[in-house]
């Protein structure tokens, strides 16, 4: 107790000391574990605006592919044929739109966002710890990371353009130089941002790990955890066992590109119709390798990377349906379970994005079973968030209405996606507008949508201010119908044979009937591009002059929530709470108030319940 | 100097600025689970070592299957003597760590500096050793690329230019072990430094345990390394 009485004044001291810090230590390479979060958002949403913006010229790009843009001609004159007045794109910089698309995206958005943003800033609140277990670690992890961007978005600017082989960067055509103009200095560039973005990543996984094993406060058992932190558990998991396997793959890449190795270059490679011999003139330079390492190593890394962006959705969509359906977590341990499940089965299904490469039809099958096995705990999550909105009386505010769409998402994108998991239909479908259909409606989709749920739900914890909820509204409606609206339709042209990665669809004859559908997803897409202009209005008002926020405006009960909006340095003034039962104690009948939060002490007639049940069970 | 029952006290607030150990942060309750966190930390990374030197083992086990012949062939060609002299080399630089780690551990200052020097050094030992074996490969034209020269190898035609994966993976490799050791003998030198200024107490020596575990990981990779490369091809 005497450190009950010392505490206030100890820490008003350190507030003090705080008070003084220079703004650049605050602020710019700060330790505490919200500013690097809410850094990595900041990031992230940056990034988001370039590769949305990519996204725009591909799809103007599929509408109308012969079209001469005056305008975006004398914006991008390296992207269209400006010579003559001739406004049309050129090819290798629609192959360039794509590629950087996706790389920006997948691991400069979707998975920074969630988990180095969320994950940073809801870890330490949500297991009751002061900090993340290194916060020095994690500054050091968010500037690698701002390293990174800047090599990637530079990339832009060096001279043949960005990487424009994919963001799978396949060789030959990210091995050979010569091969396309991104090829050179671009693919570079992008080696040397990915590696900063795992090293950044790395970082950042062994402090999630080493948090949530260490520093979770007294009481929070594993199975107390709320959804959200077995979530960032797994990612960081996934990433740390992942990610080294690109970096592997990422050393080689540069010995093949600049030391003369032949890792990934197979015997007999032709470039520009010039057979690639060695000094002697006869045999060729190249011998031996394999490009099908690359594959491997590259979706080794590339499946639990779904996971990655997928996870955390899952987890903030599980806090927020139960928050304001004001019932508890059905099935809460098989949640768990699924997320485990989910987890684990990234690693041995990575062959399924490989069932065209040539590989042995026993071993595709192995791969098919094993992806079609992940359709059971996703089912598991989606049967278990459908039974705990059941008869709830549900308050529909932008939280809930996000999280609702990240499980209609997570509904059609994996319907489709049974269908890819089996190598015969995806051998029809590869390479096609259905399979962008299908990772846009649940990979990229449901993250967004989770993201979007998690900032309107997290904000106060964020700035100490509520979004505004009729702007958050409007945000919602018009991203989820202009979503569905855009890659909805793409199922269909995927499975009438539009290829997905096509400069000019129409060059072919059996194409040229799909194109009105393509302005259609083009006219949504660009709809679609434009709410985000609510969401942007939105966050950076209200980050500054939003409603002040209590401490805990939801009436939800994880520990996150007994602190101040937003919280002090060290998160809890006082002492930390102890946890004492589980975060999803909703509408239960003995309370008198319908929710009772995690650290509040177990009632007498409970403390009886658990006597009788013995020390075998410690929740609900 | 605080006890660690001091700091335990502390708990829940851990905001006292008396009465705790200089080396505790303040969102930590005590030494021991700022060790314990440190020493996970530093495990996990080593998973994430684990994970990226199998990408390359990975590369070694599909190239030898599909260049089986030229594998053998490249493989003899690697120098056993140095190679077998630098295996215990690093072996004994594992165990005068060890010994390091564990003279901290007593609260023995000059005996983990002497430790922990002597580790530098026979690291330095091991990477002299293995300079001289890459410059005998680079006179030799046994480095990938257009100067590559398969003649000493007795290899021909498809299987000479594919000899060059096997010396590419080696160079990959062990020079991928070899910048680990760069990096850890700064590493070992600094904490030699901070154990000479009386940083370290036997209730707290973190730093020198960590820097441990890393520079066995290191050598461990390296036992897996030396039969792979040096060892497999001899016996045909």
């Amino acid at each position: 107790m005497t450190d009950m009485a010392h505490a206030p004044e100890a820490h008003a001291a350190e507030a003090h000391a705080h008070a003084e810090e220079a703004f650049i230590w605050k602020y710019v390479f700060s330790k505490n574990h919200r500013v690097i979060g809410i850094q990595y958002y900041v990031t992230a949403m940056v990034m988001a605006l370039v590769a949305g913006l990519l996204a725009m010229l591909i799809r103007l790009q599929l509408a109308w592919p012969q079209r001469d843009w005056g305008v975006l001609a004398k914006l991008f004159p390296m992207g269209y044929d400006v010579g003559g007045g001739f406004g049309v794109m050129r090819p290798e910089f629609y192959a360039m739109l794509f590629t950087m698309h996706g790389t920006i995206m997948v691991f400069f958005v979707l998975s920074t966002a969630p988990v180095s943003g969320f994950g940073n800033i809801l870890i330490p609140l949500q297991a009751g710890a002061r900090d993340m277990a290194f916060p020095f670690l994690n500054g050091l992890s968010y500037w690698t990371f701002f390293v990174g961007c800047v090599v990637i978005l530079s990339s832009f600017f060096v001279g043949a353009g960005a990487a424009a082989g994919g963001w799978t960067a396949y060789p030959p055509l990210s091995a050979l130089k010569g091969a396309v103009p991104g090829s050179e200095t671009g693919q570079t560039f992008w080696i040397i941002g990915m590696v900063f973005f795992i090293a950044s990543f790395t970082m950042g996984g062994l402090n999630f790990v080493t948090t949530i094993i260490n520093l979770r406060t007294k009481g929070l058992t594993p199975l107390r955890m709320p959804m959200t932190l077995w979530a960032m558990f797994l990612v960081a998991v996934l990433g740390l066992l992942a990610f080294p396997a690109l970096v592997a793959a990422c050393l080689m890449l540069i010995f093949d590109r600049h030391f003369g190795t032949s890792f990934f270059l197979p015997t007999g490679l032709v470039l520009n119709n010039v057979p690639l011999l060695g000094p002697d003139g006869k045999t060729f330079l190249h011998q031996g390798g394999s490009p099908l390492l690359w594959q491997h190593l590259f979706w080794f890394l590339g499946h639990p990377e779904v996971y990655i962006l997928m996870l955390p959705a899952l987890g903030f969509t599980s806090d927020i349906l139960v928050t304001f359906a004001r019932k508890p977590l059905f099935g809460y341990k098989s949640m768990v379970g699924a997320l485990w499940a989910i987890a684990g089965l990234s690693f041995i299904v990575w062959g399924h994005h490989m069932f065209v490469s040539g590989m042995n039809p026993y071993l595709g099958m192995a791969f098919a079973v094993g992806t079609i096995l992940i359709a059971v705990p996703s089912a598991v999550k989606v049967f278990n968030w459908l039974a705990t909105l059941r008869g709830a009386r549900i308050r529909f505010n932008t939280p809930m209405l996000w999280a609702v769409g990240v499980v209609s998402l997570f509904i059609s994108g994996g319907l489709s996606g049974v269908w890819l998991a089996q190598s015969a239909p995806d051998i029809q479908l590869h390479d096609t507008m259905f399979v962008a259909a299908h990772f846009h409606l649940i990979m990229a989709g449901a993250a967004l949508f989770g993201v979007f749920g998690a900032t309107s739900y997290w904000f106060p914890k964020m700035f100490g201010r509520m979004m505004n909820d009729t702007l958050g509204k409007a945000h919602f409606w018009f991203t989820f119908v202009t979503y569905y609206g855009t890659f909805f339709p793409m199922h269909y042209i995927g499975i009438a044979g539009h290829l997905r990665r096509i400069y000019d669809p129409y060059q072919y004859e059996f194409l040229k009937p799909l194109q009105p559908i393509n302005q259609l997803i083009t006219i949504s897409a660009l709809i679609l591009g434009s709410s985000q202009i609510l969401f942007f209005v939105n966050f950076f008002w209200s980050a500054f002059a939003g409603k002040k926020a209590t401490e805990n405006p939801w009436q939800a009960n994880g520990l996150e929530w007994t602190t101040a909006s937003p919280p002090p340095h060290g998160n809890w003034p006082g002492p930390i709470p102890e946890v004492h039962r589980w975060p999803y104690e909703y509408a239960n009948p003995d309370f008198p108030k319908d929710h009772v939060m995690q650290h509040e002490p177990l009632t007498a007639a409970e403390m009886e319940v658990k006597a009788a049940e013995g020390p075998s069970r410690h929740e609900h | 100097m605080s006890s660690v029952a001091d700091s335990a006290r502390g708990s829940g607030t851990g905001r006292s600025e008396t009465g705790r150990h200089p080396a505790l942060v303040h969102h930590f309750e005590s030494l021991p689970a700022q060790k314990e966190a440190a020493t996970l930390g530093m495990w996990v990374f080593l998973v994430t070592e684990v994970m990226f030197f199998g990408g390359l083992f990975l590369a070694y086990t599909v190239y030898r299957n599909l260049h089986f012949h030229a594998f053998v062939q490249s493989s003899r060609h690697l120098n056993l003597a140095l190679g077998a002299v630098n295996t215990a080399v690093l072996i004994c630089s594992s165990l005068t760590m060890a010994m390091g780690v564990h003279a901290s551990a007593l609260g023995r200052r000059r005996g983990t500096v002497a430790w922990l020097l002597l580790t530098v050094a026979l690291g330095s030992v091991f990477l002299g050793i293995k300079a001289i074996e890459y410059k005998d490969k680079f006179d030799h034209h046994l480095v990938p690329g257009e100067r590559f020269d398969a003649e000493e190898l007795h290899l021909e035609g498809d299987e000479a230019r594919q000899a060059q994966i096997f010396y590419a993976l080696y160079f990959a490799m062990t020079g991928l072990h070899a910048t680990h050791m760069v990096v850890g003998i700064p590493i070992i030198l600094t904490v030699a430094g901070l154990a000479h200024r009386r940083r370290f107490s036997p209730e707290y020596h973190t730093p020198v345990e960590l820097t441990g575990l890393y520079w066995h990981f290191v050598d461990i990779v390296w036992i897996f390394l030396f039969p792979l490369l040096y060892l497999i091809g001899r016996h045909h």
